[in-house]
Order: structure tokens, then C-alpha cells, then sequence
């Protein structure tokens, strides 16, 4: 079976900086997979060439066997209907309410009429745990919890077939983490949707994961099942998932 | 060798803003003409542009307007000239002074505030955001802006020249003592419709340009506040150091005959 999304050897460097360095991964259709990793590791860059917005410049990122690096116009914009996207710091539009958010990729990207856009924000709020009261509140009258779930119910609304998340619980208490956590399992198993994460939250990771792996200086150093995490006999995935300062990684003080 | 080199990399820096600057523009005019358009969107712009710009555009003309019949009456009473003043304050206004002070003025205001907005949008990745729900973020913020900027600054100017024009008669009529009939007819007297054209053309580029800073600048800010505020300070200058020179290319293709 052709996987969702294929990585092939890809490379990005930001001026002499190598960010990626041949990233390579398969990741199958209704799976879960997340990629771990410090800061600076090249986690978000790698995401971000998936979704298009950066382009590799060498290797190839195929979507259900199509490669995506060179698709531009309405090629590219019919791919990115497949893509639901979670960023790190929501990303909400600021110059509108809370239901328009969430129903703004109905209304633009699929032209759907207003009226049937707020009644589906409306249901996907109430999937995320938000009532009616929120819907015409501004983004920047929400706590940081109800921002994420504002994201997570944008992210989800047109039932895309494969969503990003980008840190998802960067920035909350543990408990409203462990929330984020549920309602991204939830909405991502209720969608059978693919699933690519980032982060560095092990607890989050262990959660919402079926499948990790590890990047480490642009490469990808393991890949495996979430259950095998702690037997990886991986010198750098044991420090980074036990959080130890000693160990192969070094903090890097000087980029 | 070390000054070569540096003017050198300051040419050379030149001309990648230009290049990155010209294709933003193709970019940015080719989305403004293919479908979908959002005309709510324009309208929103409209009416930021035109509407909310209406004190300030106002102000500053019948100052202006005040200011040049005065300066007028009595520069002029030099050579016993006093006669030109209605007809000085209106070829003024409607030529160079409306389109300019207009344009500088929606610059310091529009210009900023299209920077500052669409910077922070960028760097608070909802640029990204629009990307990811299949919209395109030259449509959705560039050409909205282009378009109501290009649409809105005429009407501004026309604006500025009836009021200026106003001013230059409160002054005159009441401070300088001039028959208000007189002061009019000579106002419509040797005012010609190139005049008034002239200055609305000018009015539309001086949209079109501020515009395009504002939107360029907010584009490409990078790194937070900081980058921000650099994003701003930089449409604000560069919009209204190309309001001066479209300004000249425009007078000598109207009247450098």
C-alpha cells in the first residue's frame, strides 16, 4: 500500500546552516506519527516542507504517490485541501471572531455559503468542547487553552485527511496539555485521519503517537514504534526521552 | 578597495530589493485580476482608506489651502501680482499640493498601519495560517489593499482640492479682503481639466504605491516586534520617497512639454 506521505532523502539549509540533512520516512494513512527532537533540530522545517510552505532543495516529498515539491497554483491548492494544520501558537486571525476562524478555510478555500460555514464552526467547536458563548468572542479574549482548542477546531473543520500539529502543548499547564492531548486523539481517530506532530513534550508524544522518530542535526537518528521508544538502545533518544543533560547531545549556546 | 567593495554591496543590495520588490509587484497586480476577488474585502479597505483618512486629508488641506493664499498675497504683492492669488491656490492645489500632501499623509497613516498588520500576521505565522486553509495570502491581503489604495486616494484628493481650494477663499475673502464673487471667478477662470486630471492620475499611483510598500514591507518582516517595527518605519519612508519621485516623472510627462 502506497504510504500517505513519503520523505525521500530531503535537504534544507538556511545560508551555510544545514538544517535537514536526507530526512527519509514513510508515514501510512491513519497513522499517528510524531517526531521528536530539541530546539533547533530542524523539526518545524521538516514540517513545513510537507505542508509547502518551504521548499526542499534536493529530495522528494510525495503525497498519496504524488510529489508535492514542485506543485504550484491550483495543483498545489488541490493538495492542501488534504492538510489541516495545528501551529504552535495557534496562529488565530486576529481581525476575526472565534467562529469565522474556524470556519474560514470552509468559506475561502472550499466556498462553502456563511450560514452553513457557522453552523459547522458551531459542531466543531462543540467537538473541541467549546460552547456557542465563544463564537463571536475575539481570539484575543480567549485563554491560551481555549486559543489551542480555537486552532485544533480550525485544524479539523474541513476534515482534512492529514493534520499537523506543531507543538501542540507548548505553552499550557499540564493539565490543559493532557486535554490538548485527548482532543487531538479524539478528532484525529474520529476524522481516521493521518497525523504528523511535532514536539518535544514526551508526555504529549507517548499520547498522541502511534509511531515516533527522533531528529537529531537534520537526521533522522530512529524511527519506531511508540511501545519500543524506551528499548530503542539509542544512546540519544534514551537522554532526550529521560531529559539528561549528560549524555551525546550537547546544547549548542552558539547557533 | 574597502569603499568600492562597499559601494559595490550597497548597489548590489539595491538591486536585489529591486528585483524582489518588482516581482512582488507582478505577483501582487496579476492576483488582483484573477478570480476569486474579495470584494468584501476591498470594501473593508475602502472605507479604511477613504473614510477613516477624511479628518486628516481635510486638515491638512485647508491649512494648506490658507497657508498658500496667504504666502501668495504676499509674495506676490511684490510685484503687484495680488491679483494671481485665487488662481495660484487652485492650480496649486489641484496639481501638486492635493495628490502630495494627501499621499504623504495616507502614508504616515495607511502605509504604517498595512505594514504593522501584515507584519505581525507574518510573524505570528498567520500568513502560514491562510496558506494552510488554501488561501492564497496575495489575494486575500495584497490585492485588497492595492486595489481599494489605487481606488480611494483620487477620491481623497478631490476631497483636498475642493477644501483646500476653500481654505485659500476663507483667507482671502475674510483676512486678505477680497470680493468672494471676484475670488471664485478667478478660481474657474484659468483652471483647465489636465489640471484636475493630472492630479487625480498622481492620486491613483500615490495609492498604488503606498499600498505596495505597506504590503512589501509587512510581507517580508522577519523576527518579531522588532522586525515589526522596522516592517513599518520602512513602508512609511520608502512610500513616501517613491511619492516624490513618481510625483516628478508624473509632472514632466503632463506638462514638460
Amino acid at each position: 500500500m502506497t504510504p500517505k506521505i513519503q520523505l525521500i532523502d530531503v535537504h534544507k539549509s538556511f545560508g551555510p546552516k544545514l538544517v535537514l540533512d536526507g530526512v527519509t520516512a514513510d508515514i501510512a494513512a491513519s497513522e499517528s506519527f510524531v517526531i521528536i527532537g530539541g530546539s533547533g533540530s530542524g523539526k518545524s522545517v521538516a514540517l513545513k516542507c510537507i505542508l509547502g510552505l518551504m521548499r526542499p532543495e534536493q529530495g522528494r516529498i510525495l503525497i498519496d504517490g504524488e510529489d508535492v515539491v514542485n506543485m504550484k497554483g491550483r495543483e498545489r491548492e488541490r493538495v492542501m485541501k488534504k492538510f489541516g494544520m495545528l501551529f504552535q501558537g495557534g496562529a488565530l486571525f486576529d481581525s476575526l471572531p472565534v467562529w469565522e476562524n474556524v470556519a474560514f478555510g470552509l468559506v475561502q478555500g472550499r466556498r462553502m455559503e456563511r450560514r452553513a460555514a457557522r453552523d459547522k464552526a458551531m459542531e466543531t467547536l462543540a467537538q473541541v468542547g467549546l460552547g456557542s458563548d465563544v463564537a463571536e468572542l475575539s481570539p484575543a479574549e480567549l485563554s491560551g487553552g481555549m486559543q489551542k482548542r480555537v486552532a485544533l477546531a480550525r485544524a479539523i473543520a474541513s476534515q482534512p485527511e492529514i493534520i499537523f500539529f506543531d507543538e501542540p502543548t507548548t505553552g499550557l499547564d499540564p493539565i490543559m496539555a493532557d486535554v490538548i492531548n485527548d482532543l487531538i486523539v479524539k478528532c484525529v481517530r474520529e476524522l481516521g485521519a493521518t497525523a504528523v506532530s511535532i514536539t518535544h513534550d514526551m508526555h504529549s508524544a507517548r499520547k498522541i503517537s502511534d509511531r515516533m522518530a527522533m531528529l537529531y542535526k537534520g537526521k533522522l537518528i530512529w524511527v519506531g514504534r511508540t511501545a519500543e521508544v524506551d528499548k530503542a538502545d539509542n544512546a540519544y533518544v534514551d537522554q532526550f526521552i529521560h531529559g539528561r543533560a549528560d549524555g551525546p547531545i550537547k546544547m549548542e549556546i552558539r547557533g | 578597495m574597502t569603499l568600492l567593495a562597499a559601494v559595490g554591496r550597497i548597489f548590489l543590495g539595491f538591486l536585489q530589493y529591486a528585483g524582489r520588490l518588482t516581482v512582488f509587484t507582478g505577483v501582487a497586480v496579476a492576483h488582483c485580476f484573477r478570480p476569486p476577488i474579495y470584494f468584501r474585502l476591498i470594501l473593508r479597505q475602502m472605507v479604511e482608506i477613504g473614510y477613516f483618512s477624511l479628518p486628516v486629508v481635510g486638515l491638512t488641506a485647508i491649512f494648506t489651502g490658507m497657508v498658500l493664499a496667504l504666502q501668495s498675497h504676499t509674495g506676490f504683492a511684490r510685484f503687484s501680482a495680488e491679483g494671481a492669488v485665487a488662481t495660484v491656490v487652485v492650480i496649486s492645489m489641484t496639481r501638486e499640493l492635493g495628490p502630495v500632501l494627501a499621499g504623504l499623509m495616507v502614508a504616515g497613516r495607511i502605509g504604517a498601519a498595512m505594514a504593522a498588520e501584515i507584519g505581525t500576521m507574518r510573524v505570528t505565522e498567520q500568513v502560514d495560517a491562510l496558506v494552510t486553509l488554501s488561501t492564497n495570502p496575495f489575494k486575500y491581503l495584497v490585492a485588497p489593499r492595492l486595489l481599494a489604495g489605487l481606488l480611494m486616494l483620487p477620491c481623497l484628493v478631490v476631497v483636498a482640492d475642493i477644501i483646500g481650494v476653500f481654505g485659500g477663499f476663507l483667507v482671502g475673502t475674510y483676512q486678505l479682503g477680497y470680493n468672494p464673487a471676484t475670488y471664485i471667478h478667478s478660481s474657474w477662470e484659468y483652471l483647465k481639466p489636465i489640471d484636475v486630471i493630472s492630479g487625480l492620475v498622481k492620486a491613483s499611483v500615490f495609492g498604488f504605491v503606498i499600498s505596495l510598500m505597506g504590503c512589501y514591507n509587512g510581507y517580508q518582516s522577519r523576527g518579531g516586534a522588532q522586525g515589526v517595527g522596522q516592517a513599518t518605519t520602512n513602508a512609511v519612508v520608502s512610500a513616501s520617497i517613491m511619492i516624490l519621485t513618481t510625483n516628478y516623472i508624473l509632472t514632466a510627462l503632463f506638462f514638460n512639454k
